[in-house]
Order: structure tokens, then sequence, then C-alpha cells
């Protein structure tokens, strides 16, 4: 039988606010444990959550920037359980009335083509706090420093059909919420992550199968191979003439599997309600203008005008506009070069790419920055050397932080363009090789690209490459 | 009681004693203090009795007032209810959860009156975690009422108004869920007012359910309460649900004539269960307010006999989630040697809570739960809006709303412990005004066999400065409330 497979994501991004959604601690990440809690977080008998106004703002930028709707009334409820790491005994979440509700994002399939992903909606709420285990022998430690961090739970709509499409869509959320600023992203310290509910159906049939959660993914590859494991399992497990119970899971990385944490009946009944010591959030149209009005140009509109202004490939487009800073370090370049931007964009997409991963940086630290390598395209551009040698030129800017213009001077590399400097350089080649030349002028065409080689090597690689085949072919021709 | 009799003891005559030089803080917090001890084990009023501290406040008050830095309050002895966080000093909220508890901080309401120059005496009993009507539900026993000590004093603020009853506090803090300002005050024949909800910060105060809970205070009089609610009043950036609204002068309100004010009698305060001797004290203060040029006249409120089982699903519902956080982890109770996580919870609960609190959570658990949700939890927060819109109707017509604060005068220790129904129908005229967020009065109209009755008067949202004067004026006409208890004169 034929299958479909049927995902939809929850994605947790914790927003960048400097303190916690409901109290004044800091939010920074790493501190020693319960060094950033206070007796709000800690829940004490008597204190009361306050808003932050700006986890509110951020929620909103989402919300605009996804085209959805943004609730001019939304609530707040408790979701209530207990657990060491929750110390209300509720978590402080919004349920019946989210914040957004109703966006899209859209994202290119393999083959080039664009899908729409529907996101249901998105709310704010608080983080809970960390069990720890590492280096407590027989008791479990509890770190409230995450406890009341911000967070937006953003619930996509079942639309996505494989894996490879699950990751596609989370990047491109993952893209969004740094290009907004609300979320720095960072999967390693679990500022972004999602759960994953899988189910499979036979293609062609309308209803959906029994799904399956798999629980806190927090990398791009756990979510595909992940979800890849699940897929099969359900699969083999109906064709083997079992059922897909509805349950919550987890991946484990070591073993690449997912396995049963509780099953439906076993989960909690959260017996949510507004939550009484919290204010309905409204919010009035002055307010959603002036956050519309501060949004940044969204990487689909960049892309679409890199296309556009830069007549660059939509491929091309898609890579320069994977995170903002990227997208401005191109068009540094483009604006000091003043001309070639195809060029300029193979050159931050091809080398400076490969010398950022090699190191493992940020293009934020990249060892060349935007007016160094506009400087060494320019010099491309004008002709001072060859692409070939700009290469060189680069690797030596990425070592010493030397410019361009100095590592060209220091090291002599300065294009030969002077015609009859490169015509003695052909004719002492041709002498040292009469039986080379005989060959060639006998048919022997493929060793036109020896002669090439051998121009190029006596003049240092610095003979400019059009006019050397211009001029060789004429000399070879005799 | 032997202790040394007062030199006054309202707060309003407190403060012009010391304005006056006629004596210090000191003298006063002592001479309170000595009362407090001499009444303890009769009354059970106090958890927690903070002299050291009250004498140093004592003494940094007269050296204020020596210094030319004092205000109208600066010395005035008073004591908190237990449910308020006080920094440093043991906050119990009656209940063995929390009998260990040292408060890191203070409440806004305890900071607000100590900012004011008020004296913290100490901390006084209460039903657990204010769920009660008789202070019988206390881990620390149950307060007796000073004007028969076989009787309770009502909850639950029973601490508070028996200490005031009994003049071994000036004036308490004191809080209201469903009538535990009110009802006790008016069991132990003093004033009580529940503010409008907002109008106090709940930031300290120990939820039991957060969109009911409200603090006020039990004093003698009404002019204390206008003294004492101007200087806990306000906007507190600390909780969302406080109203930012500016506090008017409440004393400069007090004596304002009663000419023309439109009193409303809720038919459905006087329809059943009303004793006769107390409905006899209502009329008779009914009476003294038409003489002061108020006019009555009678107002339907239909919902209101349906506030009780009302209240009982909100309450419980909120407080079921509100009392999640005594888990034995961080503060409070936690159980011996817990085999796991699940023993930790379960019987460091167990044995944290009494029965009354178990109770309740579980009621509330129980209409919070899927399936059962909608029919309990929605409709109740439906009828609640019926009930509001029912005062809200009586209001176009009337200025405040006047009635009995409880169906009967105090009745004995142990007579409805093992009934909780007919101890929740206690309440069933201070309800009204939580559910509907009102600002609530109860003032002392007389006696019935021996024993105090209460009158309840209910304002217009932040209707307390006009509440506050008609209680004052008919203070001024009546000495029922500077009856004192004749042990304890």
């Amino acid at each position: 039988m034929e299958w479909e497979t049927v995902i939809g994501l929850e994605i947790h991004a914790q927003l960048a606010t400097r303190s916690k959604i409901f109290s004044s601690s800091a939010t920074a990440y790493g501190a020693a444990p319960n060094t950033q809690a206070n007796l709000v977080d800690l829940g004490y008998p008597g204190v009361l959550p306050v808003l932050n106004a700006e986890a509110v703002r951020m929620a909103v930028r989402f919300g605009l920037a996804i085209g959805a709707r943004i609730a001019r009334h939304s609530v707040f409820a408790r979701k209530n359980y207990f657990y060491p790491d929750l110390p209300k005994g509720y978590q402080i979440s919004q349920y019946e009335l989210p914040i957004v509700a109703e966006g899209a994002l859209e994202i290119v399939l393999d083959d080039g083509t664009r899908k729409r992903v529907g996101i249901t909606r998105a709310h704010l709420e608080e983080d809970a706090g960390k069990s720890l285990h590492e280096g407590l022998p027989g008791v479990s430690g509890i770190d409230l420093n995450r406890a009341g961090t911000p967070l937006i739970e953003i619930v996509s709509e079942p639309d996505l059909r494989s894996a490879k499409e699950a990751v596609a869509y989370m990047k491109k959320v993952h893209t969004l919420v740094r290009y907004l600023e609300i979320c720095d992203g960072n999967m390693q310290e679990g500022s972004f992550r999602c759960d994953a509910n899988v189910s499979v159906r036979p293609k062609g049939q309308e209803k959906f199968g029994t799904r399956a959660e798999i629980k806190n993914l927090n990398s791009f590859r756990f979510v595909e191979k992940a979800i890849n494991y699940e897929i099969e399992r359900q699969i083999e497990l109906i064709e083997s003439g079992g059922k897909v119970v509805q349950e919550t899971r987890l991946y484990d990385p070591d073993k690449g599997e997912t396995r049963s944490m509780r099953s439906k009946e076993e989960a909690n009944d959260y017996r949510y309600f507004p939550d009484p010591d919290l204010l309905p959030v409204e919010l009035d149209e002055s307010f959603i203008d002036v956050v519309r009005a501060a949004l940044p140009e969204l990487p689909d509109e960049k892309a679409a005008r890199f296309v556009r202004e830069y007549q660059l490939p939509e491929y091309d487009a898609g890579v320069l506009t994977a995170s903002r800073e990227l997208g401005a370090f191109y068009e540094e370049v483009v604006r000091r070069v003043g001309s070639e931007p195809k060029l300029c964009a193979n050159w931050v997409m091809g080398d400076l790419a490969a010398f950022l991963n090699k190191d493992n940086l940020e293009i934020g630290n990249s060892k060349v920055d935007a007016a160094g390598l506009a400087l060494l395209v320019a010099r491309i551009v004008d002709q001072t050397i060859s692409g070939k040698i700009a290469k060189d030129v680069f690797e030596a800017m990425w070592e010493s932080g030397e410019s361009a213009d100095a590592i060209i001077e220091r090291k002599g590399l300065r294009q030969i363009t002077d015609t009859s400097a490169i015509e003695r350089a052909i004719e002492e080649v041709m002498s040292k090789n009469p039986g080379q030349l005989a060959d060639y002028r006998s048919g022997k065409d493929k060793l036109f690209g020896f002669f090439v080689g051998q121009v190029m090597k006596a003049t240092g690689g610095k003979a400019n490459p059009a006019q050397l085949n211009e001029l060789l072919k004429q000399k070879l021709a005799g | 009681m032997t202790a040394p009799a007062l030199p006054a003891t309202t707060v309003a005559g407190l403060a012009r004693g010391l304005a006056a030089g006629r004596w210090s803080s000191v003298e006063l917090t002592q001479a309170y203090l000595a009362r407090v001890t001499a009444s303890q084990s009769e009354l059970n009023a106090f958890v927690t009795v903070t002299a050291e501290a009250a004498l140093a406040a004592a003494a940094a008050a007269d050296a204020a007032r020596a210094a030319g830095k004092a205000s109208a309050l600066t010395g005035v002895p008073i004591a908190h209810k237990d449910i308020f966080c006080t920094r440093d000093v043991l906050t119990t909220c009656g209940s063995k959860m929390l009998a260990n508890f040292v408060s890191p901080y203070d409440a806004t309401v305890v900071a607000k009156l100590a900012a004011a120059g008020t004296v913290n005496l100490g901390k006084l009993n209460m039903d657990e975690f204010a769920m009660g009507s008789s202070n019988e539900t206390s881990f620390f026993g149950p307060v007796r009422n000073p004007w028969d000590i076989k009787r309770v004093p009502g909850g639950s603020s029973g601490g508070s108004a028996a200490a005031v009853a009994a003049r071994i506090a000036p004036a308490a803090t004191a809080t209201d869920t469903g009538g535990s300002i009110r009802q006790p005050a008016a069991l132990c024949g003093v004033t009580g007012i529940k503010p409008t909800y907002g109008r106090v910060s709940r930031y300290g105060m120990i939820a039991f359910a957060s969109s009911l809970d409200q603090a006020g205070l039990i004093t003698v009089s009404a002019e204390d309460a206008a003294m004492l609610l101007g200087a806990m009043s306000g906007f507190d950036p600390r909780d969302s649900t406080s109203v930012d609204r500016e506090v008017p002068d409440y004393v400069a309100a007090l004596d304002a004539p009663l000419a023309g004010l439109k009193i409303g009698l809720v038919r459905e305060f006087f329809e059943k269960g009303l004793d006769a001797q107390c409905e006899q004290r209502i009329r008779e203060a009914i009476a003294v307010y038409e003489k002061l040029g108020a006019s009555v006249r009678e107002v339907s409120c239909p919902n209101l006999p349906l506030s009780v089982p009302t209240y009982y699903v909100v309450a419980p519902a909120e407080c079921s989630s509100n009392l999640a956080r005594f888990d034995g982890v961080r503060f409070g109770h936690r159980c011996e040697s817990p085999r796991n996580l699940n023993d930790l919870y379960s019987r460091s609960r167990g044995e944290g809570f009494g029965a009354e609190v178990k109770r309740r959570i579980m009621t509330g658990t129980y209409v919070l739960s899927a399936g059962y949700y909608d029919a309990y939890y929605i409709k109740a927060q439906r009828v609640r809006q019926l009930i509001s819109a029912d005062f809200a109707r009586a209001f176009e017509s009337v200025d405040l709303l006047l009635g009995p604060t409880s169906p009967t005068t105090a009745f004995e220790i142990g007579a409805k412990v093992d009934d909780p129904i007919t101890m929740y129908l206690n309440d069933i005229y201070t309800i009204g005004a939580n559910l509907a967020g009102l600002p609530g009065m109860s003032i002392p109209v007389g006696f019935a066999d021996g024993l105090p009755v209460g009158l309840q008067l209910v304002g217009p949202h932040f209707s307390e400065a006009r509440m506050l004067n008609a209680a004052h004026r008919y203070q001024l006409e009546t000495d029922w409330h500077l009856r004192v208890p004749a042990a304890y004169a």
C-alpha cells in the first residue's frame, strides 16, 4: 500500500526579551543555577505575575510577519500540572484566545515549487525550569533560571507531508524569528525547539491517522531523523496488523529511535482556566500600526528584491537572504564594488562561506569584512588580478587580515596585461617546447591547454587569462 | 483578662494623643502588647507576636515625631492578618503547610502601612488559607469571640475581628473573599470594610481565590477605617489587577451630610433565614438613616440567591490552582523521607492541609476537569455576570445597598463544623459583593441576646468614600461601635 505522511509542528521559540515574561529576572543563558530566579519565578506565596510588554510586542511582530490575525483581545490561562521544575504548579499560557491566529509561511520544495504551510496559532507562554541530573548522584537538582522565560509557541496546520518539508518549514520559521530579532535561534541552548505530530494514512484517504507527538526536538537533523523513524515505525506497525496509539514519544538521538513516554490515558488533564491574576491583553490599532511600521524587510521580500534588483538566480537570492546579516553583508559588497552583483554573490556564497564554515564562524564574525571583500572583487573587475589569483589573495586576507591591495603588492600578483610581455612569455615557451609545438600544429588541439599552463607558470599565474588565450591562439597558429 | 486599661481605643483617638504628646508610641505599644499577652490564652487571636520589632518600630516612630517627621498614623499600633507576607516574620496563613514559613518579603499592604508609620504588633489568627466562616479551620486552634468565648468570632478574619473587639489591637488588616472581613466584624461587633476589587494591592497577600480576594480592614470605627484605608490603597505595579485610580481623601469625606442619600434594601436579603432579632436591629438602623435624611426603598437582585453555589464553584476552582505551589519542594511543610516525587507531593500536601482546604481543592479540581468545566466553571461565570448586572441595575436607582451582614449572631464553637453547607450559608449576604467586585462594609448596630449584630452596606465600584461617610454618620448617632465586652473593658 502507498502511504501518506501528515505532520504538524509546534515550534517553541524563546523570545529575546531582557527580562522574563512575568517577572523582572534576567533571561541571560548560562548563569549559575537558580541565580536568575526571583520570588515570582520561584512561585512564593503571595507573589503575582506582571506581563512583560516587550514579549507582547514581539509576538505581534511575529504575527504580522506571517500575515496572521492579531487578536485585539487575548487571554492568559493556567495549565495545571505538578512537576518539580514548575514552581507554581501551573504554567501560564494562552489557550482559548491566543494573541496570533491564522497565519501562513511559504516553503520551497526540492523540485523548486512553493508550498503554503498554514499556521493555526501562535501564543505566548512561560517556559518551565530544568531538572538537573549530571553530577548529582541519587538526587535530582532543579534550576529555575529558565522558569518564566517568555516563549512563543507556533502551531502549524497538519500541512507537512514529509520530514524534509517539516525541516524546510522549521528552517523558514527559524530564519524569520531571527530576522524579526525576536529570538536568537540558538538550538543548542534550547532557544528554538519543536514537537512534531506525526501520523500516516493510506494515500487518497481523507481522514487523518492516529498521531504520535515527538517531544523536544532541538536540531534540524533530529527533526528529520525522528520523523523518518516515526513514519517507518507507524507504517510497519500498521502493515503488520497493529494500531498506532495516540501517545507522546521521545527521540533518542544516540539510538536514532523514538520511544513511548506516556499514552493518552496517562496524559494530564490540564484543567485550563483563565488566569485571574492577569488582565486580558487588549491591543489597539495604533499599537499594532507602530509594530507594523517597525517591521524589517522580511526574507521572502528581500529574496524577491535581490532577484529583481541584482538579477540573481532565485537559488542565490534564497541563500543570501537566509539571515539578515548575510543579506546586509552581500548588499554592502555590491554597493562598494558598484557592479557585477552576480560575481559578488559568487564570492559571498563561495569562498567566503567556505572559510566561515571551515572556522565555524557566523557572518558577523567574519575575518574578512564586506569592505575587504569588496576591494578584492573590485580588483578582479578592474583586471588587476584574475579570479584565480583572487582566490589565493582571499586566503591570504583571511589568514593575515591584510587588505587585498597590500597582498597583491607584497606578493607582486598584479596581473600582466601588457601584450608584449605576454607575447615574450609565449615565444619563450614555444621555443622551449618544439616537440609539443609541432604536435599542436599537426592537429593535436588538446595541447592548447598545455601551452596555457606553461605560460601561466612562466608568468607566475599573472597573465591576463583572456589576453593570453587570444595571443596564444595567434602565435601557435604561426 | 487583667491588663492595663487604655487611654483611648480608636485609631483617631490614639493618633490625636500621639500628636498632642499625651503618650508615646512606645507607651501605647507596651500597653497593647500587655493586653495581647493577657488575652492570648483566652482568645487565641494572635499566631505570632512581634514584640521586639514592634517596640523598635515604636521607638523609631517616636524619634520621627520628635524630629517633626510624623504623619497622622505615625506610631499607631496595628496588627496584620497572618495571610499578609511580613519580611523575616512567620507567615502561616493559619496552616500547618506554612507553619515554618518565614517570608523573605513584605506584602504591599504591610509595606504601605509601615511607610505610613504604623507599628505592627504581630500576626493574627485566621481560618486556614482564609477558608472558613468561624476561624475553626486554623491549624493554630480556633479564635474565641470576646463577647462570649464559647462562640466563634466568625471567619476567616476571626483573629482580626476578635483582636479589635477586645481592644488588644486598635485596628487590623484583614481579607475578604466571600465575607471574611464583614462576617467576623458583624459577629464581633466591630467595623469592617472590604474595598472594591483592585483598590488595594494583592501583592504579598497569600492567594485563596484571586478574582475575589481583597484586602481591607477591621477597626473600631468608620473614621479609623478611613484613616487606614487611604494609607493602604492605590495602584501597585506588582499587581496587574490593582486599579490605577486616584485614592480619594476618605477622612475628608466622612462628615458629609446624608440628606438625599438613596438607600436600597435588597429584598432577597430579608426573605428567609434571617434571624428575627437581627432583622429588628437592622430595621432600627434603617430608621436612624431615615432620620439622617436618607431615603430608603426596596430593590431586587433576583440572581443574588445563586451567589453561594456560584461562589463555591469559582472560589474552589481558583484555590485548587493557587494552592498547587505548596508542594513541599521550595518552602513550607515537607513530609519525612519521601520515597519518590509523588510520595513527596501527596504526603506533604496530605499532611500540610486541613480538611476544609482539601475539600475545596478537590471541589475546584473537579469543576475544572475535562468534561465538567463548561457545566460548572463556565456556567458559574455566567451567573456571576448576572449577579453583577443585578447590582449594576440596583445602583441605577440607589447610592448604597443596605441589609444584614450575617443571618445570625455568633454561633457556638463546634456547632457547624461537621456541616459544611450550613457553614457556607453564613456568607449568603456577603458573597454577592465579592462576585461583583463591589465594596462592602459591616458596622455594629446593636445586640441580640447579648451578641453583636452587624449591618452591611454595599456600594458601587470605588464608592468607599460614600460608604465610609454613611457608616461614620451612623456612628456619630449611635455608640454600638464603642461597646467593649466587659472582660476587655
